[in-house]
């Protein structure tokens, strides 16, 4: 049985070199080939949405993998790479969209749902608390 | 009873926005360009390479602008109709052949027919890039000073057409 596990899990390691869509070194320079690499691993696919483009075989993943080469190879700053994506397809784009008017709504709400959750859980523990103890058996099921 | 009223609004609230986000398509992506001017471009047309399509073409008259490619699927599927459009006259169909292959692109138009009045030659894929293409076919609509009004992604039919776009271009003519 375990031998058969082994097998198998090996035959899912192989399958991991099919991941490596964007193996060619893109710069020379180590500084320019993190960013790049950082920038591609942070893009979305527009239409394999849940890849990024670093990961993704479609053309326009390669297309935009391209046009960030092209741009870092310009000297544009990270920031003005983004510009150019998030103009033409939009916040989603960008895996970790910007902090600005349209996207704070993603990045505050789960703040304030834990936030919520915490009041209402520190709420709801006080007023058990506050309750006579025989009261709680016939509650629901007893101890826990 | 007030303890359940707090859930309550929260469920009420949420129901609503929950079935809006089961309703939405999240593989169809808005387009950034609505109410903004057609990004610029210039490109060399299929047929004549010597002549070229650019952002100026599109400004004084309300047209269409198809965004295409032979290895497009769905661009084949609504070939038929825009060849019935453009034989009604009803509005001028620009297109962007994306990504494409010459030849290919052009025995494609000699077998189905050229319902464009000019199609730019995309080769690299630049100027799809820049018009936020995703998957083709896509079909914008662009106001007579060059705005674009309205984008449509994937096979268009007359259905469709009359659903989407009629009633945009008859807002547009008023």
């Amino acid at each position: 049985m375990m031998k058969r596990i082994a097998v198998v899990l090996s035959f899912c390691l192989l399958t991991m070199s099919a991941f490596a869509i964007d193996s060619e070194k893109a710069f020379d320079d180590p500084a320019l080939q993190a960013r790049y690499d950082k920038l591609v691993a942070e893009v979305r696919c527009v239409t394999c949405q849940n890849q990024n483009i670093k990961d993704s075989n479609a053309f326009i993943a390669s297309d935009l993998r391209r046009e960030i080469r092209r741009m870092i190879g310009e000297g544009k700053s990270n920031e003005e790479i983004k510009d150019f994506l998030v103009t033409r397809y939009g916040d989603f784009v960008l895996y970790r969209p910007r902090f600005e008017g349209k996207t704070l709504v993603l990045w505050i709400a789960p703040f304030l749902l834990v936030l919520f959750g915490g009041i209402a859980m520190v709420r709801v523990v006080r007023h058990r608390m506050a309750m006579p103890l025989d009261g709680e058996s016939n509650g629901n099921g007893g101890a826990q | 009873m007030n303890r359940f009223l707090l859930p309550l609004v929260a469920v009420v609230i949420m129901i609503p926005i929950m079935i809006l986000g089961l309703q939405s398509d999240p593989s169809k992506l808005p387009s950034q360009y609505i109410g903004k001017p057609a990004p610029e471009f210039s490109l060399p047309t299929l047929i004549d390479p010597s002549k070229t399509f650019s952002t100026a073409d599109l400004k004084g008259q309300i047209s269409l602008v198809n965004i295409w490619a032979t290895w497009c699927g769905g661009c084949r599927t609504e070939h038929g109709f825009l060849m019935e459009l453009a034989r009604t006259n009803t509005i001028p169909i620009y297109a962007i052949d994306w990504r494409d292959n010459r030849p290919e692109a052009l025995n494609f138009m000699n077998q189905l027919g050229n319902p464009y009045v000019a199609s730019g030659f995309d080769e690299d894929g630049r100027v799809g890039i820049d018009w936020g293409a995703y998957g083709a076919p896509e079909t914008f609509l662009i106001d007579a000073d060059g705005i674009v009004v309205y984008r449509f992604t994937g096979p268009l039919n007359r259905a469709l057409w009359e659903q989407e776009f009629v009633p945009r271009i008859a807002e547009l003519q008023e």
